[in-house]
């Protein structure tokens, strides 16, 4: 992986509490598991930046080798790396999602 | 080309060969699947390194030849 790309994934995932690799964006996901995530993350109400990787191939990839995860979406919570759609859903059924958030001291506004 | 959901029950069958592995095939289009699947090897491992011992099971196909694999993904609860 490119060292830019790394130092530029590495960055994002640390400054950013809620990190959502994804394919389109909040608005327009263009990928039903991604669609999935932002449901997860929109019902929780947490803040969280996302990264469209349709318009980065670098980042497509390099995310995959980053995380060794060979699909997207991959969400990251304080530079963790903590699953694709189905550990997020599954999560996010049991409650745990809304409990490591609230540990890592983020705000989770409407608890499922 | 998309794969078989034999020819995913027999590379997850290689790598764990203790496992129990039900693969369902959501679609019948070779390429979205959800596999349900207890293994000893996945005691004592968070579900991301359980899932990663199942896509290096699939050996790369994962996310290329093979879109949707929907994981579950336990070790086998012993009384």
């Amino acid at each position: 992986m490119d060292t830019s790309i790394l130092t530029r994934i590495q960055s994002d995932v640390q400054n950013n509490k809620v990190m959502l690799y994804m394919k389109g964006t909040p608005v327009f996901p263009q990928c039903g598991f991604s669609a999935a995530v932002v449901a997860v993350l929109n019902n929780l109400g947490v803040d969280y930046h996302s990264e469209n990787v349709l318009e980065d191939p670098g980042i497509r990839q390099g995310i995959k080798e980053y995380a060794n995860w060979p699909t997207i979406p991959q969400l990251y919570v304080k530079g963790e790396f903590v699953g694709g759609c189905d550990i997020v859903r599954e999560m996010y059924e049991t409650g745990e999602l809304a409990q490591v958030l609230t540990d890592a001291g983020i705000e989770v506004r409407s608890a499922a | 080309m998309p794969m078989s959901a034999g020819e995913i029950e027999q590379m997850i069958r290689s790598a764990l060969p203790d496992a129990d592995v039900r693969i369902e095939d959501l679609r019948g289009d070779g390429d979205h699947y959800a596999a349900y699947i207890v293994s000893d090897a996945f005691k004592g491992k968070s579900r991301v390194a359980q899932h990663q011992l199942v896509y290096a099971a699939l050996q790369g196909r994962m996310g290329t030849e093979l879109h949707a694999l929907s994981l579950q993904t336990k070790a086998p609860d012993r009384a």
